[in-house]
């Protein structure tokens, strides 16, 4: 769960994900040289801080936000107009590396603006506020194009600021690396506040806010220190994103990348530090490369966020975590055959699935429906019957299988009642 | 009476709408006394609580605690002036474990505050403190078992640790016994009686025999309104007592 965890002895066999979560980020350049590739991983790690940030809202202290982006976008802005100030004093000024601290000074200065009134009430209150606030901050930017540049947005250079440790940010592995930096700080920070008086009644005022009042705390006050400290990291994200990508326009404030932070919090997982990690790594790389992929990438997103709502709400950590207690605790004890053939038909009825929405896409899409088309590798044409059935029956006997075939097996092997197995 | 009230309404009255529950309401209730709150149902004694911890607002009147006036003031700030409460039904952090649960009560009364520069792990008053409730409470051997998942008399036990955890000299509790067997219940007086000591204790209570074996003092509430205030003894012969208390309760 996200509260503390109080065992002493394996304190320090569970800190493994902080050697080897840096260390395959500090090898990954190396596997994936790709100048592409660089930047998709840096953006993983903006993309890391971001939704650690927002998890210190939902996870620890039960703050539905839908307007995060507020923080990030506006740390962006600022550290932007700084970075540009840079610009025009011909490289004079702050060093690269410590642009993202504007961003986060930003962040926490409008996080403490909008949160005296924002925190007040937890739940839908909250939440329609801040949904409210961003739609303000976005139509804002329209408006003073002066600040937010308008429909084009700002731009900086990098590589024309001074460098603490000389090093020379044009080449886009530097920023890479500088990204790693940060990631690891923030995340050693965003973990070691959990651990703190403030981080435990974070927890309890999400619980029970008037259980906390009556051990003396202020739930209001709680949830306004931890959403300030949550909008400064947004705004840590935000100063790094200024330097990644050099252009900030009005998308960074705006609902979508509020809701893209939401999301990716929520399918790896709220009760866990991890979870954020985990999901904003795999939505930044759906996001980028399955759009090149699919025109259905938006679909396939928002299928994956209902699966996990409906079935695993508390994500992919989450499903993880569940079946790795289970198998520690002899669960899979002659049934991992059967789970592992729950996986495969689950899989064998997404692939169905993925090809009839593929060939929906085509079919209703495209100029001429008859066209051939490539699925997965086969030449079909969209306007015949034979394409369709086969990916339906693939579709159908694939989820088929799993749910009265598989399912009931795996009950009936470990007697217990409906398990959600490997949904 | 020489002793200093630790609690003192005067004049208390609550409006839900056109609906008068607590009627002008005059109690005192001495330091370090265990006074019981009985009365039929309906009769207002939960609301009263309420009032009390700063959970409602109250509609006229004045309530101090030792001197200091607490009506109208948020739950929390009631709190740290000295009173702490627990529930009718069960109220603790359900997800946190009871060593958890007995942390976080303890956090402000030793100073903790908002802090974010400090792990609450490493304070070791609080863990000293916390450790030894939980011992006085008995529930050592859960100490790592989250609250959702002890049993009745075991949250209740434990929420009485918390509100006594939070440093309190006056504690509320609402009907501590509600809800369980003879044995749970002596077993939950006897535990109330060690947790409390030299703490002022106003209780809510609908079992009589529970009512008897704690109250120093005992207050009966009807219709919104104190009719009597005295020893056991001297309410047990109260004619007007029997004839409202036990009149409706037998009914």
């Amino acid at each position: 769960m996200a509260t503390p965890s109080v065992a002493g002895r394996t304190n320090l066999l569970k800190l493994w994900p902080w050697v080897v979560i840096p260390l395959a980020a500090l090898v990954l350049p190396f596997i994936f040289t790709s100048g592409h590739a660089i930047n998709l991983l840096s953006h993983m790690g903006v993309a890391i801080i971001f939704a650690l940030s927002y998890n210190m809202l939902l996870g620890n202290t039960g703050l539905l936000s839908f307007g995060h982006a507020v923080y990030y976008g506006l740390g962006a802005y600022v550290a932007m107009h700084v970075l540009r100030a840079i610009n025009d004093a011909g490289g004079q000024g702050l060093p690269v590396e410590l642009l993202p601290l504007v961003g986060a000074l930003a962040g926490l200065g409008f996080g403490i603006l909008f949160g005296t009134f924002s925190v007040r009430r937890a739940g839908v209150v909250f939440a329609m506020i801040t949904l409210g606030l961003g739609a303000l901050v976005f139509s804002s930017s329209q408006m003073f194009t002066d600040f937010f540049g308008g429909e084009a947005g700002l731009f900086g250079n990098r590589a024309e600021a001074p460098s603490l440790f000389g090093i020379d940010y044009a080449s886009s592995l530097a920023v890479y690396y500088l990204v790693v930096a940060w990631a690891l700080i923030a995340a050693i920070l965003i973990y070691l506040l959990r651990k703190t008086p403030l981080g435990w009644m974070a927890n309890a005022v999400r619980d029970n806010p008037e259980r906390a009042q009556f051990v003396g705390y202020d739930p209001t006050i709680v949830r306004f220190i931890q959403f300030s400290l949550s909008a400064c990291f947004a705004g840590l994200a935000g100063g790094l994103y200024v330097i990644t990508d050099e252009i900030v326009n009005a998308e960074v404030v705006g609902q979508i990348q509020s809701g893209a932070v939401l999301l990716g919090t929520y399918i790896g997982g709220i009760g866990y530090f991890i979870g954020p990690i985990v999901g904003a790594s795999i939505v930044t790389v759906l996001e980028s490369s399955l759009s090149s992929y699919t025109e259905a990438w938006v679909l396939y997103f928002g299928l994956l966020f209902i699966t996990i709502v409906m079935f695993a709400p508390m994500g992919i950590v989450g499903v993880i975590h569940t079946q790795y207690l289970n198998w520690k605790a002899g669960g899979w004890k002659g049934n991992t055959g059967i789970r592992l053939y729950l996986i495969v038909t689950g899989l064998i009825g997404i692939f169905g699935a993925i090809c009839v929405i593929e060939l929906s896409y085509h079919y209703f899409r495209s100029w001429d429906p008859s066209a051939p088309f490539v699925l997965m590798g086969v030449t079909v044409d969209a306007t015949t019957v034979l394409p369709w059935l086969a990916c339906f029956a693939i579709a159908i006997i694939g989820f088929g299988l799993m749910l009265f075939h598989g399912r009931p097996m795996l009950s009936r092997h470990t007697g217990a009642t409906s398990r959600g197995g490997n949904a | 009476m020489t002793t200093r009230n630790a609690l003192q309404l005067k004049g208390v009255t609550k409006n839900f709408g056109r609906a008068e529950i607590i009627r002008g309401v005059d109690l005192d209730v001495h330091e370090h006394e265990r006074h019981v709150i009985i009365g039929p149902n309906g009769a207002g004694k939960s609301t009263l609580f309420n009032l009390i911890s700063g959970r409602l607002k109250v509609s006229d009147g004045s309530i101090k605690l030792f001197d200091n006036a607490i009506h109208n003031l948020p739950a929390h700030k009631v709190n740290r002036m000295g009173l702490s409460r627990s529930f009718q039904v069960t109220n603790l952090f359900q997800n946190m474990t009871v060593m958890q649960n007995l942390r976080c009560s303890l956090l402000w009364s030793e100073g903790h505050k908002y802090a974010f520069w400090k792990s609450v792990t490493k304070q070791d008053a609080v863990t000293e403190r916390a450790a030894e409730l939980m011992e006085r409470l008995n529930l050592t051997k859960q100490a790592n078992t989250p609250a959702s998942l002890l049993t009745y008399a075991e949250q209740r036990a434990l929420e009485i640790g918390c509100t006594v955890a939070s440093g309190a000299q006056v504690i509320l509790l609402d009907e501590p016994t509600a809800g369980m067997s003879r044995t749970e219940a002596n077993d939950a007086i006897h535990l109330i009686q060690r947790m409390t000591g030299e703490n002022t204790l106003v209780v809510v209570e609908h079992d009589l025999s529970v009512v008897f074996e704690l109250a120093d003092r005992i207050s009966v509430l009807v219709y919104g309104e104190i009719i009597a205030t005295g020893t056991p003894e001297e309410i047990r012969n109260n004619a007007a007592v029997q004839e409202a208390y036990l009149g409706t309760e037998v009914h």
